[in-house]
């Protein structure tokens, strides 16, 4: 079930050492690369179908394209490190057993788009992974692989590692360059037309260490070879996460399109001994619950997480068993997003602490089931009013628990 | 109020930094990091050092501060505890572990130890979620966390003072 692309040398020893990686074909394909026209390499990706694997998921060569041609201006490249989506940890493998591979991926993208200068973000508690990246830099420096050329090849890159300061806000792209540019990060009004992010007011394009890491396989093997697998509209594979009372939690390579009852069955090796299956939620904590009944029938692509009510997001699954109590789920959820929130929008700063002074009335043992409406209409204020787009996502996950679980509510009340 | 400055090593590593960048507007962060680093907090002293250095109002170098949760605004005890409590560290027995510190340490989160060794705090999502329940003990993460492992890290805290 599984197909390693982005994880094919995670299992060997030593593979985020320069020698190590080498060794497994880490930086074959920069030779290639320089034999193609940069816009043949954003050809190739666009025509690969990647989609950003942060979260968004939307095409990756399409974003490449929107970069202005001949701009007398620099232009960067900044790589989403800031990996804080509640149960996603999958970047972080990409951080520990094959930096190289991230490496390599920046000089393609960077080539495509004629790019010399790469920031890559990576989230303040990271720190244990940010300092094996900034090694795997510094080694690729010395090598030559980097530098003022890219392995003898006129094309100078050079590759900065930039710590976050603990905000999960900081994923939002247009924050993350806010806080790149030394600020609080508020994310930025968005442009009626689609274009490019601007760094310091220059050309700049963000993208998720996943997708990055994806692209030295289509620029070495072609688009066919990553269309190869996973579904027409969502191609290739992603890095899934498993977390709560299954057997092996962890990250795990699949091609889009398999079932999700499978990946939990097969990969995540079932339920814990004694739980049973009653949640799921799919792709991080910002995308709408599903209950037992979804999982049998869900399927892991973008399409069809749509059909059921959900969206795929990063991938990292969280798996609830019957012991929890939804409602304290909720309120775990919402606690999360009360402090993240930047604050920056009214409905957002204003409803994540009503909708949790809610939550906590109600496990205190004052709630009634009016409650209930009072927090489903604050998530119809705070869904399509702000900057970003926290809130709208606040409002999916609350109002698909509160509208799923209802009855674990009432249960709640009827405690008093 | 005394003032802050770099040590010497820190002032280099500032200088290397401040070279990656377009603007020296980027080196807020690292410059930040580098004075927690040093003084194990970021003081109002230190938020006038790094404001002078950046050509910025100190209260601008204060308001970026107080965003980022990781900056400690006031100095903390030797050993900082950070505890996940999100989703998947919960479901899996986070508020255990927050009582066995409670029952064994005497502290809450938000509060420093009497003998100032020990600070806990209660972290938004590690990124440990697939290692549940998880905490950062000093930056370092460990995962799959149970009341006894968590009395062997405590027992080592205590042993290296």
């Amino acid at each position: 079930m599984q197909v390693k692309i982005v994880s094919k040398n995670f299992n060997i020893p030593n593979s985020h050492t320069l020698e190590v990686a080498r060794k497994n074909g880490r930086y074959s394909t920069i030779n290639k690369l320089f034999t193609m026209n940069p816009d043949d390499v954003t050809e190739e990706v666009a025509k690969s179908g990647l989609r950003g694997k942060g979260g968004g998921g939307a095409p990756c060569g399409p974003k490449w394209k929107m970069m202005p041609k001949d701009d007398p201006r620099p232009s960067y490249l900044i790589v989403n490190g800031d990996e804080s989506e509640p149960g996603t940890f999958k970047d972080r493998q990409i951080f520990e057993y094959d930096p190289h591979l991230l490496i390599e991926g920046i000089i393609c993208s960077s080539y495509a788009m004629n790019i010399h200068d790469v920031y890559i973000y990576i989230r303040g508690e990271y720190k244990f992974w940010s300092d094996r990246v900034d090694a795997a830099i510094e080694e690729a420096y010395a090598a030559g692989i980097i530098g003022e050329k890219v392995m003898g090849h006129d094309f100078p890159l050079n590759v900065t590692v930039h710590r976050g300061g603990g905000a999960y806000i900081c994923g939002e792209k247009s924050a993350l360059i806010e806080s790149l540019e030394g600020k609080r990060g508020h994310p930025r009004l968005k442009p009626h037309k689609k274009e490019c992010e601007w760094f310091f007011g220059n050309p700049a394009t963000v993208n998720n260490v996943e997708t990055i890491a994806s692209v030295p396989f289509i620029v070495e093997n072609g688009f066919e070879a990553y269309r190869a697998h996973g579904t027409k509209s969502s191609p290739g594979t992603m890095l899934f996460a498993m977390s709560g009372p299954v057997k092996n939690p962890g990250v795990y390579e699949l091609p889009f399109g398999e079932k999700m009852i499978d990946f939990l069955e097969i990969l995540g090796g079932g339920m814990q001994e004694g739980k049973k299956l009653k949640a799921l939620i799919p792709g991080g904590s910002s995308c709408p619950i599903l209950t037992a009944e979804e999982v049998q029938t869900a399927v892991l692509d973008y399409e069809s997480m749509w059909d059921v009510g959900s969206t795929l997001g990063t991938g990292g699954m969280i798996v609830i068993d019957d012991s929890a109590n939804m409602v304290e789920v909720a309120k775990n959820l919402i606690e999360f997003y009360h402090h993240e929130s930047c604050g920056q929008c009214t409905p957002c700063r204003e409803g994540t602490s009503w909708i949790d002074k809610i939550l906590k009335n109600i496990l205190d043992g004052s709630g009634n089931e009016s409650d209930l409406d009072t927090i489903l209409d604050v998530c119809h204020t705070m869904n399509g009013k702000t900057v970003c787009v926290f809130a709208p996502a606040v409002s999916d996950i609350i109002t698909s628990i509160v509208k799923k679980f209802k009855h674990e509510f009432i249960e709640e009340f009827n405690k008093n | 109020m005394s003032k802050f400055v770099y040590t010497q090593e820190k002032e280099q590593e500032f200088q290397r930094l401040i070279k990656k960048y377009p603007n020296s507007d980027s080196m807020m962060l690292p410059a930040l990091w580098l004075v927690q680093e040093q003084l194990g907090w970021v003081s109002p002293e230190a938020m006038i050092f790094i404001a002078e250095k950046l050509g910025k109002p100190p209260i601008e170098v204060h308001s970026v501060t107080s965003f980022y949760t990781m900056f400690n605004l006031k100095p903390i005890g030797t050993h900082h505890i950070e505890l996940c409590k999100t989703l998947s560290c919960m479901l899996m027995g986070s508020r255990d572990l927050k009582q066995h510190i409670k029952d064994t340490i005497g502290i809450e989160p938000g509060q420093t130890s009497e003998d100032g060794l020990f600070h806990l705090s209660e972290v938004e999502c590690m990124g440990a979620c697939g290692g549940a329940p998880a905490a950062a003990i000093n930056g370092s993460y460990h995962e799959k966390l149970t009341c006894s492992s968590l009395d062997e890290l405590v027992k080592e805290c205590k042993s290296c003072k």
